[in-house]
């Protein structure tokens, strides 16, 4: 391993590269690298691995990641961290690395590469199956790595076989149902400098599993006992793993307290490594096994029946001696240790088997929740599994009896600081659900998410009521049962799971075939759903306002166009097409004759207004059905549903068009003039070409479809066109129209044109409440033929009284546009005893309107249509405006202007 | 994530699919119905502790509709079948995931 210098709080260590962090520090004497979040005591390293409570850090190089555990750090040239006291820093500059994100689909996916998980691999790969195998550590062998020890021989040949990837660096974070497994693949930190500018630092796989096996392996646990957060008081497989595999050597004496014989072994891994291990005290009443006979064999005392009550700490905080307890006598001694070594038993990860429901049962044998599960898809295997490898004996023991002041400094959750007395407390509070005392005390709700501490305030409960064991009464960790928990595994950073799809990417960006005219005439644009479209077209020097008075004033008064063509786009063709569309519209559709257009409205069975919209009969059983913007895939999902659930005797096919056909809107009293001046086969006379006529007709060679469509209640002229023409033509019309001043417009003009008729936007002025009665639309509504929804017309609720109506609004000051959203009031009601006023409705469109030369806006009210001519009052900010309720069609009642 | 056979394009990511609530409940004759029946059709769908039909359909594949048997505790997926065929009968649970119901 080669050497290389990293930082640390500004300070410049040596390191091996790719070894912990932490193994670096504690090499180089760091111990107490941050103090805790809430009660600010000094704290060290405790574990090994994702489990690690304390050793949390920020990176200041590379992604400058906010919070990690530096027992997962692999040292690199150029690292440089931070200590942190429970709060991370979020960086300040966006994200500049690379993430991506892939599938796979296989046979047998193994999570962890231990002993178990490359055996479960071996079995399947025996058997012919494809295996993906997936370890959260940078090399294979689980504990063996721990230990110092190599793969055998024939694991390392499973490795090399040609049907088994095996992924290292990668935490499956999530299971879900069907054996869909979301794993994290950690790519380039551990390069340090050297990583490759194009890699992605995290790549999320996406996996799909014929069979799991799920070998994730255990965390050791902590024991409660009064000042157990001390640096210096570490697990015992982490203790003896950073002095015996990474060279650790500022631990002088060790004491080590244990409940099980893993206790013993890394007592003697202590032992050959240097460390004075001066005592293993021993809750069980008696121990056997190899390894305590081994420990015998060395001459470590070995004391049973006692463990340790409390620490006793230097000037720094930092452990130094340790307080024993004779669980029989309740004798207390001391002893000087600046290692105290803590085997409390094995906590199996059960956590990606929850994610799924599976619930874990309680073993007292293993003094652990097991997962012991063997199905066709999925299978427990290693410790999780309840093979232990070992003769552990465990004794289901959590720590000894503390009285009240020594609980409030022995510590459950250490990145929280709750503490034994917090839980008395919330146990004194009522409280007996765990789940309901994780809430209280937040106990696994950090960082870790509970990964030592879940154990050990389930032990603790059992504690509090006596243990039951082995037959005798109490309360067992199986009454109590596990906490739920939840993906991800360890924390993963947004930009992972955004992947790629950022900025730009983030959605699709769906633009018309004029697009790039719009933007070349200078075009603001305004995201309608997916679409970009033109929100007004300023010229030099104009603002908002000045541009929308401007192309109003145009569309009234002389010819404006605009570019229509995202209006939703649905064939419908069929021998029974206008009996579907008589079901689905509230209006009739079956008496439309061929190359006329009729405006529809439709509603959910509920008889709610869903959306709307102008159908035109093009031929015999062919209909073109336009919708809103923004509704064209819920519109054609609509009918697709009725026609394939309920009514498929009929005959009846939709097609979507929307991106086939552009649509110009040509609007204006010279709009007439204009056109036929390009148009020569057809007479655009209203005597030949009604008002919502369609005609098919030529403009240079294109054959275009024109219909007599208003939005605005002006003459107007809806030009359809292959979309790969629509350029062209837009063109065309824009060079003819230059001697008309022919002005393109943007959809806040359209709104302002067709609020100024009354004419409503679906989703807009409609809240998801309104029928078409609301809407003053009982005009649309058939009495002749059923439709959809038309039942629920004669539900109670649907005419009651005061309900949401639409109406027009018009402010006493006309220069004051109200703002859209704002609430409508009782003129001089009073206040509540809160203060608050009980509102009536709200605004739902507002503009300025050049063409009435004063502000208006369209409103819900309650009751709103039988209030012609009241005032009400509409507060907004520190301002109470009065309005009078007015009807919604404020220009050309008599729909003069469209012919 | 559910994977979910569709009936036309097989086992496909639940993300791929719209769901649709209880299967078989045909919109009825409306004007022979009293107002609170016509209200429960409108508002009241099954939804049952284990197994369930439901509507589903391949919105982002085939754009069909299908019903499904899926097991709302387990998640367990029974088979697909095409509406207005005969429903097959209500799945045992093949403890896919060895969840009990």
């Amino acid at each position: 391993m080669s050497e290389i210098s990293f930082s640390f709080d500004d300070k410049i260590y040596k390191g091996h590269q790719g070894e912990p962090m932490v193994a670096a520090l504690l090499r180089s004497g760091m111990l107490s690298i941050t103090t805790s979040t809430y009660h600010g005591r000094p704290r060290a390293v405790v574990g090994l691995g994702v489990e690690e409570p304390n050793a949390l850090v920020q990176l200041v190089s590379g992604t400058k990641e906010s919070m990690l555990p530096a027992t997962v750090i692999e040292v690199a040239d150029g690292l440089a961290a931070r200590s942190l006291t429970g709060v991370g820093a979020l960086p300040e500059l966006p994200e500049e690395a690379r993430y991506d994100k892939t599938n796979r689909y296989v046979d047998t996916l193994v999570i962890g590469a231990g002993l178990a998980g490359l055996k479960a691999a071996d079995e399947h790969l025996r058997a012919g199956r494809e295996v993906l195998l997936i370890d959260d550590q940078p090399k294979p062998g689980g504990h063996l790595r721990h230990l110092g020890l190599e793969l055998p021989a024939s694991l390392r040949d499973v490795l090399a076989h040609k049907s088994l990837t095996y992924l290292c660096r990668c935490t499956a974070v999530g299971l879900y149902d069907q054996n869909y497994i979301v794993a994290i693949e950690r790519r380039s930190d551990h390069l340090g400098n050297s990583a490759p500018a194009n890699r992605a630092r995290i790549r999320v796989w996406h996996i799909r599993a014929d069979q799991v096996v799920l070998a994730p392996g255990a965390f050791q646990r902590p024991l409660i006992f009064s000042n157990n957060d001390r640096p210096g008081i570490m697990l015992s497989h982490a203790a003896a793993t950073y002095v015996a595999v990474h060279g650790v050597q500022i631990f002088k004496r060790a004491v080590v307290a244990t409940v099980d014989n893993q206790g013993y072994r890394d007592a003697l891994r202590l032992h050959h490594a240097g460390v004075q291990v001066q005592a293993i005290y021993d809750a069980r009443p008696v121990a056997e096994g190899s390894s305590v006979d081994a420990a015998r064999a060395t001459g470590i005392p070995i004391r049973f029946r006692a463990t340790v009550l409390d620490t006793v700490s230097d000037a720094e905080g930092v452990c130094e001696s340790v307080i024993i307890q004779d669980l029989d006598t309740n004798e207390t001694f001391q002893i000087t240790a600046d290692l105290l070594a803590i085997s409390g038993g094995w906590t199996p990860i059960v956590d990606l088997a929850t994610h799924i429901g599976i619930k874990p049962k309680w073993s007292e044998a293993h003094a652990a929740f097991l997962v012991n599960h063997s199905t066709d898809r999925l299978r427990t295997h290693g410790m999780l599994a309840g093979d232990f490898g070992g003769d552990d004996n465990p004794s289901i023991f959590f720590g000894p009896e503390l009285d009240e002041e020594q609980s409030r400094h022995a510590y459950i959750d250490l990145q929280r600081d709750t503490t034994l007395h917090d839980l008395r407390r919330a146990v004194g509070a009522g409280l007996n659900s765990i789940e309901h005392i994780k809430r209280y005390t937040t106990i696994g709700t950090a960082h870790d998410q509970g990964k030592t501490s879940g154990m050990l305030t389930i032990g603790a409960l059992c504690q509090l009521n006596g243990v039951a064991q082995g037959g005798k009464p109490g309360l067992s960790p199986a009454d109590v049962g596990t906490l739920s928990f939840r993906p991800p595994y360890i924390p993963v950073p947004f930009a992972a799971l955004a992947g790629r799809e950022r900025g730009p990417l983030s959605d699709p960006i769906r633009i018309t075939s004029l697009h790039q005219w719009h933007v070349e005439a200078g075009a603001i644009f305004e995201d309608v759903g997916q679409w970009k479209r033109p929100w007004y077209f300023p010229k030099p020097g104009e603002c908002m306002e000045d541009a929308v008075r401007r192309e109003c004033v145009a569309a009234r008064q002389g010819v404006a166009m605009m570019d229509a063509s995202t209006l939703g786009k649905i064939e419908i063709q069929g021998t029974d097409a206008a009996v579907f569309l008589d079901r689905i519209y509230t209006n009739m559709f079956s008496t439309l004759p061929e190359g006329q257009c009729r405006y529809g409205l439709m509603c959910k069975t509920d008889g709610i207004v869903f959306d709307d919209g102008v159908t035109t009969l093009l031929g015999k059983n062919h209909f073109l059905m336009t919708t809103t913007t923004g509704g064209a895939a819920r519109v054609l999902a609509w009918l697709e549903e009725w026609l394939q659930t309920e009514w498929p005797d009929l005959k009846v096919y939709c097609t979507s068009v929307t991106e086939h056909i552009s649509t110009i809107a040509l609007v204006g009293p010279k709009s007439r003039q204009l056109l036929q001046e390009l148009v020569k086969d057809i007479d655009l006379s209203n005597a030949t070409f009604p008002f919502m006529h369609s005609r098919e007709a030529m403009i240079d060679d294109i054959p275009v479809r024109i219909a007599r469509i208003s939005f605005s209640g002006e003459l107007a002229f809806e030009i359809n066109v292959t979309w790969g023409y629509a350029r062209h033509i837009w063109e065309r019309l824009w060079a003819m129209g230059r001697p008309y001043d022919l002005t393109a417009y943007g959809t806040e003009t359209m709104h302002v044109l067709r609020a100024e008729k009354g004419y409503i936007i679906v989703g807009q002025d409609t809240d998801g409440t309104q029928t078409p009665y609301d809407l003053n639309m009982s005009w649309i509504v058939s009495k002749k033929k059923e439709f959809i929804g038309k039942r629920s017309f004669q539900l109670p609720y649907l005419k009651a009284a005061g309900r949401l109506q639409l109406v027009g609004l018009l402010s006493d000051n006309g220069d004051e546009v109200i703002p859209e959203g704002a609430y409508t009031t009782e003129l001089n009601a009073h206040p509540d005893e809160h203060g608050k006023t009980r509102h009536t409705g709200f605004v739902t469109s507002s503009y300025y309107s050049p063409a009435l030369g004063r502000a208006f806006a369209l409103a819900l009210v309650a009751d709103g249509l039988n209030r012609m001519g009241e005032v009400v009052a509409v507060p907004f900010g520190k301002k109470v405006l009065r309005a009078t309720i007015c009807d919604a069609v404020f220009i050309d009642k008599e729909n003069i202007r469209r012919d | 994530m559910l994977h979910i056979p569709c009936p036309h394009c097989g086992l496909r990511n639940e993300t791929e699919f719209h769901y649709g609530a209880e299967a078989g409940v045909a919109y009825p004759e409306p004007n022979v119905l009293t107002d609170s029946e016509w209200a429960k059709y409108l508002h009241i769908r099954a939804n049952p502790k284990g197994w369930l039909a439901e509507r589903w359909v391949h919105f982002a594949g085939c754009g069909r509709w299908f019903n499904l048997w899926r097991n709302t505790i387990t998640h367990e997926i029974g088979p697909a079948y095409l509406p207005f065929t005969t429903q097959p009968k209500k799945p045992d649970n093949i403890g896919q995931e060895g969840l009990k119901a």
